[in-house]
Formats: structure tokens, sequence, C-alpha cells
């Protein structure tokens, strides 16, 4: 054994936790009524928290033609994971992702991760969820799935249904990528309202996935970095700079079908055999960018704004003004040179520099505490959707990793590439089409 | 708002329900004049109400018809006291019908709810149930599970008692060598039978305390007291009384384990004790911290939890024969990892394996320790 101390320990917080609910819930009588625990009978309530309904904490639709959480409206925070398939059988992989497909619909509305999962068990059963989102709002979470290039080698028979634009990315100059941050055969990006909820789906999902998959990496996003409505004010990012403002946004239907969503011509051999399952997904690339953020912040505002090409209060063009004023890179300053300097980061990721690739990003701050050496390891968790990677991330970050003025800041230390396939109708369950 | 998902807090009993098989079957049966129609409760679900054309039933079978005419998808619950769920139907889609079958043996006070759009509580109402049915008893297969348990034990503390035997004549005689060898052999019995040894509260901390562990005022003694001595500093001037004392204690615990009277329920806890255990000890190399023989008490411990299982594979059977498959298959597949970590009949020290490695055998080790979760609840039914 010989951990009686830390056996006791835990057995004791445990009871002591489970009085302390209790006794907080019969204290505040409604006070659980407005989130997960009430839905329908909660209508009479007058907790707290009945009266909020804010938009926040609606539910997002689970099914629909394309997945959610990718134009939907970016929420606040994320829980990503990568994960490899530790099992060999295909079967028990095809039955996991029908055992998250139910999983997630069911946290995504607001319920637990299965029915009764909280204590219907009973006493001599562990609970089916875990329990930590009981009493919250379904706060907007959305669950997205992806599947990693490594997933169509020989383990499971998908090398014939691998899309050809489902490829490692090259490398890029200046790369620092640790093999323990990139990659992995599936991903789940969880985003939502409230972080408690996103970690909470990647944790019960996770369980559900245990002996077929392992987490291989796992990221938390506390910000997000980008507007993916008109709707939404651009947030900042950890350079203290509005990021996201050219994105492309939900409302723009015409960039969306011709720059995010896979379009059924685009895999050269059939639905059937090749990769044409992809049409009406979309292909996610991940890149978790450190920012040496103390570095920067030491730097003067006019590097700063020099270097990003934009006003750091305000978002507009470096010489022009509104957020939103289309950057005139032909303008120069009292001095000659371009007012938004060549080597700056918003002129060579523009579209006009890159033959008019855009892309949709949906990235998020993080912090994942310190290096060890008295900083902060903080950076940009990168993520993009695209409707092929190839043409559109890979020349916009090859024109960046070769000039950006950024990169005195940056190193991305973690890379993946994922195929997130079209949403499901009902009825349908992720992995279907790949596994029939 | 009442919150009776809570009241769990206090423990319920265990009421003799078992559900059976959920039938579900769409829609086409509108109605339903068959057979079985004389007990077959209709219950009409849309999304503000939850009418059951009875609220009462005999003992027995007892036939729910749940019919969706609302517009989200809704779930039908059947709860006992504190909401432990003794059967549900979830995914109603609307417009369609399912049905719940339920063996209720006892009478009682039971909660229905229908729960449109999935989420909380759902639209309740009480539910009676008089007099008895007979259960299909699996009491002679828990009761020669006990059996084959208590033998289980008896034979690996007599195991326990010759090798520590052998341990503590070794490090006596000074034979250091002989000593570091017989070690993990002497701790593999014990580790294979711990839940037992450890509900003697005392003994545990004497025999296997760790030195971090020792309760203040309590003095370091035991196998890990030894081991220190044999890897670390050598045998001290005591190490012979501790050995002594050591045989005194196992003798002990020895004995006491043949008295245990495990229940089902206390065998299927142990064998999941067990793995959590190497999961916090024994995976982690925290265990054996000189000797580094981590993966000695591993085995024990896998072994220990297979054979408790093994016990109750009648029940599991009967209950759930997919739990048991999928039992066998991670059983299978840790122990063959772990084996490929023997060389010579030995296994190899803890330090020697490769970050990569202990990954893997968390993996298997999460995956089997998932599954071994799950049977608590399925014998808890007897």
């Amino acid at each position: 054994m010989t951990s009686p101390s830390r056996r006791h320990v835990l057995g004791a917080t445990g009871v002591a936790a489970a009085g302390a609910v209790a006794g907080a819930v019969a204290g505040a009588g409604a006070g659980w009524a407005a989130g997960r625990s009430s839905g329908t009978d909660a209508s009479g309530g007058s907790g707290p928290d009945a009266s909020v309904g804010s938009a926040l904490d609606a539910p997002v639709p689970f099914r629909g033609a394309h997945q959610a959480g990718i134009v939907t409206p970016a929420q606040d925070r994320l829980h990503f994971v990568a994960l490899d398939v530790v099992t060999k059988d295909r079967d028990e992989l095809a039955r996991m992702l029908q055992e998250w497909t139910r999983a997630a619909e069911r946290m995504t509305a607001g319920a637990e991760a299965a029915p009764g999962g909280l204590v219907g068990g009973g006493p001599y059963q562990a609970p089916a969820d875990t329990g930590e989102a009981y009493g919250l709002a379904a706060s907007g979470l959305t669950i997205t799935i992806g599947y990693g290039p490594s997933l169509f080698d020989d383990r499971f028979g998908l090398a014939g249904r691998k899309p050809d634009a489902l490829r490692d990315l090259p490398p890029f100059r200046g790369d620092a990528l640790d093999p323990r941050r990139s990659g992995g055969d599936l991903c789940i990006q969880a985003c939502a309202n409230d972080p408690q909820v996103a970690v909470h789906a990647v944790r019960n999902l996770v369980r559900l996935g245990f002996g077929v998959v392992s987490v291989r990496w796992s990221q938390l996003g506390f910000g997000r970095t980008s507007s993916t409505s008109t709707s939404q004010a651009t947030p900042r990012n950890m350079f203290g700079f509005k990021d996201g403002t050219a994105n492309i946004k939900a409302e723009e239907a015409d960039a969306l079908a011709e720059h995010v969503w896979v379009a059924p011509g685009d895999e050269p051999r059939g639905a059937s055999t090749g990769g044409g399952w992809m049409a009406g997904g979309s292909y996610l690339v991940a890149r978790r960018i450190r920012m040496h953020i103390e570095v920067w912040d030491r730097s003067t505002l006019q590097d700063q704004q020099d270097t990003i090409g934009r006003d750091k209060k305000d978002g507009a063009p470096l010489g022009q003004s509104g957020e939103f004023a289309e950057p005139d890179f032909a303008r120069t300053g009292p001095d000659g040179a371009p007012a938004i300097p060549l080597a700056s980061h918003v002129r060579l990721a523009h579209p006009t520099n890159l033959g008019g690739v855009r892309i949709l990003r949906r990235g998020y701050n993080f912090t994942d505490g310190t290096d060890g050496v008295g900083h902060l390891d903080a950076g940009l968790f990168f993520i993009a959707f695209v409707r092929d990677v190839h043409k559109q991330f890979v020349p916009m970050q090859q024109a960046l990793a070769a000039k950006d003025a950024l990169n005195e800041y940056v190193e991305h230390t973690g890379s993946a590439v994922f195929a997130c396939p079209p949403g499901l109708r009902d009825g349908e369950h992720w992995g279907q089409d790949l596994f029939a | 708002m009442p919150r009776p998902a809570l009241r769990l807090a206090t423990v319920v009993a265990p009421v003799a329900v078992v559900a059976l098989a959920l039938t579900a079957c769409s829609g086409s049966t509108g109605g339903g004049s068959g057979s079985t129609a004389a007990g077959t409760i209709t219950v009409n679900a849309t999304d503000t109400a939850c009418e059951l054309s009875t609220t009462t039933a005999r003992a027995g079978t007892v036939t729910f018809e749940i019919t969706n005419a609302g517009t989200k998808v809704n779930e039908f619950y059947l709860y006992a006291e504190g909401d432990r769920i003794v059967s549900e139907v979830e995914n109603i889609a609307p417009g369609l019908s399912r049905q719940l079958k339920v063996e209720i043996t006892e009478p009682g006070t039971f909660t229905t709810a229908c729960k449109p759009g999935m989420v909380g509580d759902g639209i309740r109402g009480s539910f009676t149930v008089t007099g008895r049915a007979t259960a299909g008893s699996a009491d002679a297969k828990v009761r020669k599970a006990i059996a084959d348990y208590r033998a289980f034990v008896a034979s690996e503390a007599d195991e326990l008692e010759t090798q520590t035997a052998a341990f503590v004549a070794a490090v006596k005689a000074g034979d250091v060598a002989k000593a570091k060898a017989l070690y993990p052999v002497a701790r593999h019995p014990w580790e294979s039978i711990e839940p037992v040894a450890e509900s003697f509260g005392g003994l545990d901390p004497k025999i296997d305390g760790r030195e971090d562990v020792t309760a203040e005022g309590m003095a370091f003694t035991g196998y890990h007291r030894l081991e220190k001595d044999l890897w670390t500093g050598g045998l001290q001037k005591d190490s012979g009384a501790v050995a002594d004392q050591l045989l005194a204690d196992v003798r002990q615990i020895v004995a006491k384990s043949k008295t245990v009277e495990p229940t089902a329920l206390s065998i299927a806890n142990g064998a999941k004790a067990l793995l959590d255990e190497v999961a916090t000890g024994k995976v982690t190399g925290e265990e054996e911290r000189y000797s580094h023989t981590d993966l000695w008490d591993f085995d024990g411990n896998l072994e220990g939890s297979r054979q408790a299982l093994a016990t109750l594979r009648p029940v599991i059977t009967e209950r759930d024969p997919a739990l048991l498959k999928a039992l066998d298959e991670k059983f299978t597949a840790l122990s063959t990892m772990l084996g490929s970590h023997r060389e010579n009949g030995a296994f190899v020290s803890y330090t020697a394996l490769s970050d990569a490695q202990v990954k893997d055998l968390t993996v298997a080790l999460d995956a089997l320790s998932e599954q071994v979760a799950k049977v608590p609840g399925v014998v808890e039914a007897s």
C-alpha cells in the first residue's frame, strides 16, 4: 500500500465536499435552478440566475449542415484536446465515436453526459457524469471533432478514405515545435462561455474514451482572440492589440463557401471511396504560439504599432482611422516610408498580399503557468478553419515565417492539422460515414 | 424548487429492483393492444406535461409505453428514492413511442419523470408499487463467489507468511543479496490481498507504512524500513528486531485475514481499490522508492484484482456479459504489457522504464480501471 494518508485525506475531502454542496443547495434553494438542473421546471423558479438567461447561457444547436464551433460566435473559453487512438480494434473506435456523439449532444444541451449521470446510478456505482457542470447553464458549449492525418494510416483500414488535403504541415522557418504538443489522431475543440462547462465536456469525453483513446496534449484558452460574427466586438490578444479585425464572419456566406467549407468537388475521389466525405467540413489548423511578452512589454508603442501595422488603441491601420478601414498599403508617412511597414504583420497576412487567401481565425489567449525562469508561459493558441490547408494557411505562414517583424516576439511550439467533418443530421453520429 | 437530486447524501438502502431489458420500439405499436396491453401503462409526454394512464402497479414486470406528443426530444425516468434511476429511456423524438419494461419485486413509492429537452429534474409524479414478486435470485452464485474469494485470500495469506519468514531469515542472517532477492517476492502476496489487510487498521501501517506517512509518534517499521536498510544505509543494529516484529505482525494479519466475511460488493470494491493502488503508488514508482521493485507490487495488485473478479464471474455473466468481455480484454492487455517488463522471471527495475513505457502502462491501466469501476454497480443488486 501505502498511501493511507492520501486515501484517507481524499475520502475525507470527498465527504466534506458532498456535505457542503448539499448544504449550499438546501440553503440556496432555487440557486441551482437556473442551470443544468433546471430546464423545464425552472420556468417558475426565481433563483438568482434564473433571471439572467442571457445569450451567453443559451445552448447552441449541436446538429446542422456544419459542425458547431466554427462559425458559431466565438465563446470566451476553450478546452482543446488532441488524442491518440490506443486500441487496435476498429469497432471499438467506431463505438466510442457513437458514445461521444450521444454525450456531446447531451452536454451541449446543458444536460448531464448520461441520463441521471449525477446520482442516478445509485450509491454503488461511479457516477456516469463527473458532476462539476451540474447546475450550470449550457453556456454556448460547442464540441467540434476533428480527425488527424495519422488516423488514416494502416491501423483502422481508413487509408483509402484520407482526404488529399489532409496532410501534415511543412516545416516553417523558425518553428520550435515540441512533439508532445503536436499532432494527434483526433481532436476535440470544446468552447463555452463558462470554463467549467468546457472542461467538463472534455473530461467526460476523455473518460468515455479510456482504453480507446489517450490524451496526447491539451490546451486551455481563457480569452477569445477573434470575433467570428459581426455582432461581436474585436477582442485583444496578449500583445494588447485587437486581433482578427479582418476575420471571416459568420454573416459572409460567400466568403465562407470560398474559404472555409470544403466543397463537394474539392476531393478528386468520391464520397464513399476517397475524401469526399469532407464536403461541408473544414480543416482545422492549430498552432501554439508562445509570446515573449516580457520583451514585447519593454518595446516602445511605436515599435509595437509598426510590428503589427495597426493603432494599438482603436485598431485602425496605421495612418488611417477606424478599426474596419481597409488597409491602404500605398499610403506613406511623413518620412516617405510606407505608413504600414513592409514587415508588419497586417501587411504580410493581408489577402491582397497573398493572392486573395483568407482564413477563419478562432484562436484563444493562453497562460500555462511559468517557464521556470521567471517569465509567463503565455501566448496565442491559434486556431484557423480553412477549406484547404495547403492553399491557404501554408502560403500565409510561409510569408509570415520569412519576414514578419512579429517573429522577434513569438515562437511556434505546437502544431497540428485536423479534418473536421461536416455537421450531423438527425440520427447520425460521428464516424458513421468513415466506418460504414 | 425542491432538490431531491441531492437527497442521496443520505445513503439509500438498495431496493430490490432490476431493470429488465429496455426495449425500444419505434412507434409502430400505435397505442398497443397486444398481449401485454393489460399491464401497459401509457405515458403521454408533451413539452409541458407527463400524463400516466395510472400511477400504481402491482409488483412484477411493469411496462410503460411513452409517446412523445411534444416538440422537444424527451426522456422518461423511473426513480427510486434519492433519484436513483431504476430505469430510463432517452432520445424519444417528437412523434415517436418507446417502451420501457421494469421488474419491480418489492412494494414502494417511486417517482416518474418526463424530461422534455433532456435537461432539468423533469416533470415528476409519484408512482406506487404494491405487493411483492419473486426476484430471479443470484444468491447461490454470490455465496459461491464469497467462498471462492475467502479461499483465495487464505491461500495468499499462507504464501505471505511463508515468503515473509524466508525474507526475515535472510535479513537476520545478514545475507543482503538474498534478502534483496526475497523482498519483492514476499511483498507480492501482500499486494494481492491488500484491501483485506488494510481493513485491519492498526497493523497495516506497521507492516507497510512508508517513512513519509508514518504517523506522529510511530516508529518507521515493516517492509519499507527494511527496504531502506537493504538498498541505502545497509542493515542497522535494530534491523533484526524490525524483521522479527514484521513477521509477528504478518502472522497476526494472516490469521485475521482468514476470518474476513466479504460481500459481493466488498469483493468488487476491493478489486477496484487494488487498481487504484497501482494508479497512485505503483505505476508512478512511489511505493518502492529505494528498491524500485514497483512492478512486482503492480503485478500483485493486478493479480489480486483479477482473482477477486474471477470469483464474481458467474454473477457478472448473468447480469452484464458485455462487461465481462471487456474486463477479460483489458486484463489481458495490461498483464501482457506488464509481463513484457519481466526478464528471466524477474521484473525490471522501475527506473529502467522509459517515459513512454510508463505512459503505455498508465493508458492500459486507465482502460481496465474504467471497466472494473462498473462492477460494484453490477453486483450491487444482489
